[in-house]
């Protein structure tokens, strides 16, 4: 009783002075601010000699006899390209807008060079300190240009890393329903083990992305932020309903939905492949990932063997999770970003580890009816033969 | 996933990836991608860059030059000058032996300067610029170098010719090194004659020479040299990051100068090129004419030449010689390092050779002057009456 006479005790609010005194400290700020660009703080001598970073993003061959570079210069202050070389000699090149990059700017320099095609090339800019920053062309072909066929072959390539693998691995489904429950239970683990592998699998691939943006973007950390508030927003999202029953259906739904941001990576990758000109490699890597992905299917449609959804369902499933390879092969092929592949598919490691958390769960309740402990034998055999079934078929794609 | 985007790989590997030849044809015919394509690649043009008929955009623009002008102004140094900038010094007297006593004035500093057009370099220099005053006397002159270090670094001087070792301006042995503030008089006789040089020898030498601290020492023999087109090329290069190889090669410092700039000769007249390699970290170095053969001096110590009719020789670092050649046709005629890289990285340039009636048309056309054409033509020491 005594707190609550002091808190009465306490001076009655004047809400415009509340918001006044929130203003003072960013008011000090300011003039702090204004204070250090003014006069530099006293601290002339301590600022150093220049420094001078930029990230070659991407390498353009639009046609014969061109190279175009495109840059951003994540260094701490403006900066200028003099020159630019080409297989160490000097070329004549323009630049667009300017030579001189302000911090966070881009450019992109066009270059006069007689590039050969299939051989490798190594393009260098260099600063008006005499900086060196290189960037490489592995096998020099002609960037694929948006047009009509080309468009549809990628599509294509979509459709055989998502959308069949995934669709026959769907087709698993009237076989499944027939299991016992012991059974089911090893395929619910196994889902669970092919989850967890393509959530380390991701969560490597959005790292490597990370580590190739520019600087600002604090990629790994951005990693982690966009993986964990995905979740957090699918695991709230979960318990919105107020019914302690999982839906089965819903489930599988978010199965297909992290599958599909993973399957988005891949066609990412398969598209950037094909656009840097190692189409040799991208084509291997088709054959591979259809092998690989037939698994996802079964993960899919594991949780719903005791439902009878409606077949449109299966259907919408199967493009949740298959289409967005299609999606990834475009944009990889005709206008890679790795900002953007970074954030997809850091939400895709939060959208696959949410459903390890339910199908985890379903697992434990399906063994908890059994009167088995949760970590038995059929449960971990399962779950390794998950693991071991992606991890040997990557055998295919990694290399 | 595939791991290739960011990942660099060599072409060798790419050959050596497993299935790379079959699933190439399999994967280009399945995506219509070409395998190989047969669409002509332009080829440089080889004029300069005009916005001309018949030539595609691009087709003019492919030149194998850096981009823009160097602003010697602000260098305070023009490489094209530097060709003909002899310094005399000045007689102050006469040896008990009777030889002229000639003075010069050198001082170290710290300069920044423009390379190639918008690369900027810390440079060390010899009297504020790069190569440093090439010191011209005659065979036999008692040299008295006043040199003062203004520099950030001890610096010395260290000739190549006869000299005492008290003489020779090298970091720890006699006087060393000459700390900033401080001032030594190097005091030599100039012998033997031929075509020399100079260079800093303070620790460590490497950076102390790509900084910029060499220039040339020419000795001219009593028996004087026929009369000639006479022109000083130090072959030099810079290492703009630091990292033990240079970024950009050049005679007389600025890179691809002399591609923008043609250097104006006559035809049929005897053209004389006082050639010095200093280029660092390189072994080797080249000089190749085309369309003309020259006669060779090596290191300039004699009079009769010592190779006859070549029109490439090699140079090691110090290194030197005297070319001699008579332009035989008018026309635009190219000089550079046999070595295509260090031509491609700024090594490289142009003589424009022409009719006697047309030789002030092509001075003004590269800047220059009646007063340069004096200066090339009357360079040697022994025609000179004394010092200026």
């Amino acid at each position: 009783m005594t707190d609550q006479t002091s808190l009465t005790t306490e001076p009655k609010p004047i809400p415009g002075i509340t918001w006044l005194l929130a203003l003072v400290p960013l008011l000090l700020l300011g003039i702090v601010i204004t204070y250090l660009v003014v006069t530099e703080g006293g601290l002339t001598e301590l600022s150093g000699p220049p420094v001078e970073q930029l990230l070659i993003e991407r390498i353009v061959l639009p046609e014969a006899g061109i190279i175009e570079v495109h840059v951003i210069n994540d260094g701490p202050q403006e900066m200028t390209i003099a020159q630019v070389q080409v297989d160490d000699g000097y070329f004549m090149f323009e630049a667009s807008p300017s030579t001189v990059i302000p911090r966070l700017g881009s450019a992109t320099f066009t270059i006069y060079y007689p590039w050969v095609e299939e051989e490798a090339h190594r393009v260098v800019l260099v600063s008006s300190l005499g900086a060196l920053f290189e960037g490489e062309i592995a096998v020099a072909v002609p960037t694929p240009q948006l047009s009509g066929s080309l468009f549809i072959q990628f599509g294509l390539v979509g459709l055989y890393v998502g959308i069949v693998p995934v669709g026959l691995g769907m087709l698993w489904y009237p076989f499944m329903r027939r299991l016992s429950k012991q059974a089911m239970n090893f395929i619910l683990s196994l889902t669970v083990g092919l989850l967890v592998y393509l959530a380390i699998g991701t969560w490597l691939d959005a790292n490597e992305f990370a580590t190739t943006i520019p600087a600002f973007w604090q990629g790994v950390p951005m990693v982690l932020f966009v993986a964990l508030i995905s979740l957090g927003i699918l695991l709230a999202l979960g318990n919105l309903k107020k019914s302690t029953e999982i839906s089965a259906l819903g489930v599988a739904y978010r199965i297909a939905l992290g599958i599909g941001l993973h399957n988005l990576g891949e066609g990412l990758a398969i598209g950037a492949a094909f656009a840097s000109g190692e189409a040799a490699l991208g084509t291997f890597l088709i054959l591979g990932f259809t092998l690989h992905n037939i698994t996802e299917g079964i993960g899919i449609t594991a949780p719903i063997v005791h439902n009878r959804p409606p077949f449109t369902h299966l259907i919408l499933l199967l493009i949740v999770a298959g289409s967005p390879a299609i999606l990834g092969v475009w944009i990889g092929g005709f206008a890679f970003n790795a900002v953007l592949a970074t954030i997809f598919l850091a939400i895709g490691v939060g959208a696959i580890l949410q459903v390890v958390w339910e199908v985890g769960k379903l697992v434990a309740k399906e063994t908890h009816k059994l009167n088995l402990p949760f970590v038995n034998w059929v449960n971990l055999s399962g779950f390794v033969a998950g693991l071991a079934l992606m991890y040997f078929t990557a055998f295919m794609v990694k290399f | 996933m595939d791991r290739r985007i960011h990942r660099s790989i060599s072409r060798r590997r790419f050959l050596g990836a497993g299935a790379g030849g079959v699933a190439s044809m399999l994967g280009a015919g399945l995506l219509g991608l070409p395998t190989q394509s047969h669409d002509s690649i332009s080829q440089p043009h080889p004029t300069p860059t005009t916005h001309g008929e018949g030539t595609t955009a691009h087709n003019s623009m492919m030149r194998q030059m850096l981009v823009g002008a160097v602003d010697h102004m602000r260098n305070g140094f023009d490489p094209m000058k530097l060709l003909v900038d002899w310094d005399y010094g000045t007689i102050t007297g006469q040896t008990e032996t009777g030889q002229s006593i000639r003075e010069y004035t050198i001082s170290a500093g710290d300069i920044e300067i423009e390379i190639a057009p918008g690369i900027f370099f810390p440079a060390w220099t010899y009297n504020g610029r790069v190569p440093g005053p090439t010191i011209r006397c005659s065979e036999n002159d008692h040299l008295l170098i006043n040199f003062a270090n203004f520099g950030s670094h001890p610096h010395t001087m260290h000739f190549h010719g006869f000299h005492r070792a008290e003489m020779d301006g090298v970091d720890g042995e006699y006087r060393g090194a000459i700390a900033p503030g401080e001032q030594f008089t190097y005091e030599f006789d100039a012998d033997p004659f031929g075509c020399h040089l100079y260079h800093c020898h303070a620790t460590p030498l490497k950076r102390h020479i790509h900084k910029g601290m060499y220039g040339a020492f020419i000795v001219d023999p009593l028996a004087s040299r026929p009369p000639a087109r006479e022109l000083m090329m130090i072959m030099n290069a810079f290492d703009t990051n630091f990292d033990g190889g240079n970024e950009i090669y050049a005679v007389n410092t600025v890179g691809h100068e002399f591609m923008r700039r043609p250097i104006p000769l006559k035809v049929g007249e005897l053209v004389r090129i006082y050639l010095i390699n200093i280029v660092e970290f390189d072994l080797i170095n080249s000089f190749h004419l085309h369309a003309h053969f020259f006669d060779y001096y090596d290191t300039g110590t004699t009079l009769q030449p010592t190779l006859r009719m070549v029109d490439t020789i090699i140079q090691a670092q110090g290194q030197r010689g005297i070319l001699e050649f008579r332009p035989r046709y008018p026309g635009r005629y190219m000089f550079h390092a046999h070595i295509s890289e260090f031509a491609e990285l700024g090594w490289m340039g142009f003589f424009n050779v022409v009719a006697e009636a047309d030789y002030a048309a092509a001075l003004a056309e590269v800047g220059l002057d009646v007063e340069w054409d004096f200066k090339s033509m009357n360079g040697n020491t022994i025609s000179q009456s004394g010092g200026r």
